[in-house]
């Protein structure tokens, strides 16, 4: 073998050894943060913290019990308004629609689905807070909803387009309307998709916390009803993080271990509903 | 990504030969135009969205101008707003993210396309999805925790030694600034970059490595000089995509950043960025024109994002494009 050859092959094996460190690397990082949060939210995390409400400023104790509501109330809020939205307009895009209409609400689908959390922030706010003159979980729900939107009407449409021509054709040969197909055949062959789009889309708003900030503000106490600022998973995670309590950054890994548990126990149980079904196009 | 571009046929013969009376009664019609309100209501929303950041920014864009862009005094209190070192943070922390996860996240894509069985590979991209879904609330979290101390004990310590005579690495440790934002910033985008470029890189069609091992290159050759120039707009694609992430990522920033508005050479020193200036003052902006500024810096991100996100939506699907037509011959 000439030294040239070897150098050759020496690099060839070198920089494809790196690439391998790389993705073990980016691998290693999950987890990391898994086992951080495990160590740390685990030794944390007591029945106190689902039961009871935050001590007062000062002492130790108490828990986030109005916090794990008040993000369960939002995360309803937000699927009522997401998901209908997103459900519906991916059924006019995938069945009753080709045109230059189908590319403009796609196109403003992926141009929602870009904007900055923040600023959706921003937008709730003008849209909701500011004309009811006070931060509200109404305010925090929409703006988790608008998040979801077009998250659940991209994959919901590319499910539905997977569904196999000849099951809409048989349906028509049989004599059965459009809509008797779209709501007989066509969406119940994508039910699992469709069902992994809208739980993937939750569990991206679930962690939200900058829409957050100044439409559900945060509480320390109980919000009843829908009119009032409310506590939340994420923005307590963030409240206590940076506070300079000991006992609130364990309140913090606690809360960030239930909240990670959940998104993750989410994301996986939508993969597998997935690849239990049909054969369809990964999104 | 996959955009699927199939045209589903319209109505076919069968519906097109029914008056429209009798689709009315099937419901046909009435369930158009009920998917057709909730389709439309996405463009309104969106629309809705524009109109409001550009109508709520309307005094400071009268009163600032382009100096908004370039003057650096924030001031509530007498009205004064200039943005420039809220734009220069987003602009350096997100540079420092992409100048380590670029590397890193496009060699990790090359392994996971071109050298990884296809089991472990998916496996893997299994792992980096759910890295994905990580919220960056609890990014920041570990950022305080875990990074931060670090930085301040032991890496700017480390890079002051070594590096020290770069302005890059000067001035006291404190643990939060430009750099720390940066880091945790590249964490979060990694796997963007990993999962687009991956879905490129096995759109490249097999020929272009099979000519190339045959001409007598090396595994690493064929990768490096064909199959990812071949694939080299879907991967600038994944860049953008993740650049856009990081300009508008708010939380992890804001608890690692230092809040303190700074233009500074030195990557050590403490700094502030758009979105993080506006998680933390919305709430407290008191009188229109503080409210109005901070909208004004939601629209300029909001516009960045676009331009970002459009671009590499762009190269992404003409990528794979290519790709795909060329499988076919």
């Amino acid at each position: 073998m000439s030294p040239r050859l070897r150098w050759r092959k020496f690099v060839s094996g070198f920089m494809l050894t790196m690439t391998g460190v790389c993705a073990v690397v980016a691998v290693a990082v999950l987890f990391f943060i898994l086992g951080y949060l495990v160590y740390h939210g685990g030794t944390s995390i007591s029945w106190n913290f689902f039961t009871k409400l935050p001590a007062p400023v000062g002492e130790t104790g108490g828990g986030m019990a109005n916090a794990i509501v008040g993000s369960a109330k939002l995360l309803l809020l937000a699927t009522i308004i997401g998901v209908p939205i997103g459900f519906f307009g991916a059924i006019y895009l995938a069945e009753f629609s080709g045109g230059p209409i189908a590319f403009v609400v796609r196109y403003a689908a992926d141009l929602l689905n870009g904007v900055p959390s923040i600023v959706i922030g921003i937008f709730a706010f003008t849209l909701v807070v500011q004309p009811f003159k006070h931060f509200s979980t109404l305010a925090g729900g929409f703006a988790l909803g608008l998040m979801m939107i077009p998250i659940t009407l991209r994959s919901t449409e590319e499910f539905l387009r997977a569904v196999p021509r000849a099951l809409r054709e048989g349906a028509m040969a049989l004599g059965a309307s459009k809509w008797k197909t779209i709501s007989t055949v066509i969406v119940p062959a994508a039910y699992r998709g469709i069902l992994t789009a809208i739980l993937l889309a939750f569990a991206r708003v679930a962690g939200e916390t900058a829409p957050l900030l100044f439409t559900a503000l945060g509480n320390r106490f109980w919000s009843p009803g829908w009119n009032q600022p409310t506590a939340s998973l994420p923005a307590m995670i963030y409240t206590y993080a940076i506070a300079p309590y000991e006992d609130w950054h364990r309140q913090a890994w606690a809360a960030g271990l239930v909240l990670l548990g959940l998104i993750l126990v989410i994301n996986i149980v939508a993969r597998a509903i997935l690849s239990r079904g049909i054969a369809v196009p990964r999104s | 990504v996959a955009t699927s571009t199939t045209a589903v046929p319209s109505a076919g013969p069968v519906a097109g030969s029914r008056s429209f009376l009798s689709r009315l009664r099937d419901g046909d019609e009435i369930a158009r135009l009920i998917t057709f309100l909730f389709a439309a209501s996405v463009v309104l929303i969106t629309l809705l969205l524009v109109f409001e950041l550009w109508q709520g920014s309307v005094l400071p864009r009268h009163k600032f101008g382009f100096s908004f862009f370039r003057t650096s005094v924030w001031d509530p209190i007498f009205d004064q707003f200039g943005a420039l070192p809220f734009i220069y943070g987003t602009l350096v922390t997100a540079g420092v993210a992409l100048i380590i996860a670029v590397p890193l996240g496009i060699g990790a894509a090359i392994f996971l396309a071109e050298l990884a069985p296809a089991r472990v590979s998916d496996t893997l991209e299994f792992f980096i999805d759910l890295l994905a879904a990580v919220p960056s609330v609890i990014y920041g979290l570990l950022g305080v925790f875990i990074v931060v101390p670090l930085m301040r004990e032991y890496i700017q310590p480390g890079l002051k030694k070594t590096l020290g005579f770069l302005p890059f690495f000067q001035g006291p440790a404190y643990g939060l600034g430009f750099l720390t934002a940066g880091i945790v910033l590249a964490i979060m985008v990694i796997p963007y970059i990993i999962s687009v470029s991956r879905e490129v890189l096995l759109s490249v069609p097999r020929d272009q490595r099979e000519a190339a091992l045959s001409l007598g290159s090396t595994r690493w050759e064929s990768t490096w000089k064909v199959v990812v120039p071949f694939a080299r707009g879907g991967i600038m694609g994944s860049i953008f995509l993740a650049l856009a992430r990081a300009l508008g990522e708010t939380m992890a920033v804001t608890m690692v950043i230092g809040n303190t508005p700074t233009i500074s050479a030195s990557l050590f020193s403490p700094g502030y960025s758009i979105a993080a200036v506006i998680a933390n003052e919305f709430t407290e902006a008191t009188g229109a024109m503080y409210t109005q500024s901070l909208i004004e810096l939601g629209l300029v991100l909001f516009i960045l994002t676009f331009v970002l996100n459009g671009f590499a939506r762009l190269l992404i699907v003409a990528t794979s494009q290519r790709g795909a037509g060329m499988g076919h011959t």
